[in-house]
């Protein structure tokens, strides 16, 4: 292995630094904060060269993952990035890019939707999409962003998966926070991540019919195979993320990241940036005597099910923290790790805790309540079953 | 200016047998169109001066060239009536079908 160079970034800088190492052959983008500094170092990139891209000023994330379609249809690799209202401008392209099976990977910075209006961190936005078809990857630093673009194009281009990955970080917290990165060899990244080579492509020599349409007859086993290939995704992503250790020695544990929850009564589980918070609290009350720990999902789709029940199966309750709200319900990220614990045996006891909206800090104060709203509810305390954290005012 | 051959549609048994992704080769056409007309495109060979300005507008790409004179392919045929309406020496009549 070469040696890296070592580099002060912000999370989406490192986004960028990843992007010119995996060297798309197109670009289509359009800004919107907190994702415009990724557009703008990328333009400097094709500016001076170091990134043979070719660069498309759209004129809306419409066009730009259109346009991610249609250069991924001749056998591109593509990029894009978008955030909060610009995603859900995608939305109807979302599901025409899982659809057509084009392995694009695109980075959304999670941004509160309107209205109110409101440009700060929350995952409204990506879990709004949750069911487009993508595979979602939820990382926590600048590191883990750059090192997640290369393995996302090493996981879409798969034959077995051939679907595409949305990359999010957490707006501002993650995009706008400078740390010191690794950026690995373009030599090293070359050997990790081969070029993309598809049959599924127009060609004058092979020429196909792309994005046909279908009967009734027919349209549900097209479903079923792309259901298949996300499910499928869950073996090569473990195989991606070992094959990514071998070469640049860093792992992130695949779909999950467990953290002192081997003998764990009180779990927490969280995406993105909010898991160091909970780190740290974990911590602090180990001191204290406590037994818990913390789960974080590092993928939504495909929903590692078997490693929340294996990494729950001792816990006595879990803790599931939201930034967003399914209006009239309860959190998307809870709903579906209580669909998962549901398949398990054990009688868990389980809280939602709706945190950090339109960027209100998740603090170390508002986790250690939640840790102890677990145990008075364990006591046999009657506990709301969602929660908003954070509050500040009265609700009774 | 070659005709597609209508193909035989074998109806998959395994998911294995349907594409992995929607894209298959060109031109794999299984059913035809002629039943979605309810008018029909008669060319009046008299008229017919086989300048084919018909065929450059034909949007189902289903007029060609049959020993140097125009010819339609009706099994493809969608019954528009653009090829009627284009044509400059009006050679081209749309008649009602069933």
């Amino acid at each position: 292995m070469k040696m890296g160079r070592r580099a002060f970034l912000s999370g989406n800088e490192a986004v960028a630094e990843g992007v010119r190492l995996a060297a798309p052959h197109v670009i289509p983008i359009y800004p919107i904060t907190p994702q415009t500094v990724v557009v703008e170092r990328l333009a400097e990139m094709v500016e001076d060269g170091s990134l043979k891209s070719e660069f498309m000023h759209m004129e809306s994330e419409h066009s730009a993952l259109s346009a991610c379609m249609g250069a991924s249809s001749i056998g591109a690799r593509t990029f894009t990035a978008t955030s909060s209202q610009g995603l859900l401008y995608m939305a109807e392209c979302l599901y025409y890019a899982s659809g057509g099976r084009f392995p694009i990977v695109m980075m959304n910075a999670n941004r509160a939707l309107a209205l109110p209006w409101n440009i700060y961190g929350d995952q409204q936005d990506s879990l709004a999409l949750l069911d487009s078809g993508w595979i979602q990857i939820y990382v926590e630093d600048a590191q883990e962003s750059l090192d997640m673009v290369i393995q996302s194009y090493a996981i879409a281009e798969n034959m077995k998966v051939l679907t595409p990955v949305m990359l999010n970080l957490d707006g501002f917290i993650l995009t706008h926070t400078y740390e010191l990165v690794e950026i690995p060899s373009k030599e090293d990244v070359l050997g990790f991540l081969p070029s993309y080579e598809t049959p599924y492509k127009m060609d004058l020599e092979n020429p196909k019919n792309m994005g046909f349409s279908c009967s009734p007859a027919d349209y549900t086993e097209f479903k079923y195979r792309q259901h298949k290939a996300v499910l499928d995704a869950k073996d090569v992503i473990k195989k991606v993320s070992d094959s990514f250790k071998d070469s640049f020695g860093r792992s992130y544990g695949g779909l999950v990241d467990a953290y002192r929850c081997d003998d764990a009564e009180l779990i927490v589980i969280s995406l993105g940036s909010a898991t160091g918070t909970c780190r740290t609290v974990v911590d602090d009350l180990r001191k204290e005597g406590w037994l818990v720990g913390v789960l974080k999902i590092r993928f939504m789709r495909p929903f590692p099910e078997d490693e929340i029940n294996e990494i729950t199966q001792n816990a006595k309750a879990v803790a599931v923290i939201d930034r967003d709200i399914s209006f009239g319900y309860e959190g998307t990220v809870f709903t579906n790790v209580n669909s998962a614990l549901a398949k398990s045996k054990t009688n868990i006891m389980k809280m939602n805790f709706i945190a950090g909206l339109g960027g209100r800090d998740i603090s170390k104060e508002s986790i250690r309540e939640l840790f102890s709203d677990l145990k008075e509810g364990l006591d046999g305390k009657p506990k709301e079953r969602v929660k908003f954290l954070s509050l500040g005012v009265d609700i009774d | 200016m070659s005709r597609p051959q209508l193909k035989k549609f074998i109806k998959p048994k395994h998911i294995s047998d349907y594409p992995v992704i929607p894209c298959y080769e060109a031109g794999h056409l299984v059913t035809e169109n002629s039943g979605w007309r309810t008018e029909k495109p008669i060319i009046e060979r008299e008229k017919c001066s086989g300048c084919f300005n018909c065929y450059l507008f034909c949007p189902e790409g289903v007029i060609f060239k049959q020993e140097k004179i125009v010819a339609i392919d009706y099994a493809f045929c969608k019954g528009c009536g653009i090829c009627a309406r284009i044509c400059l020496r009006k050679a081209i009549k749309m008649v009602r079908e069933g």
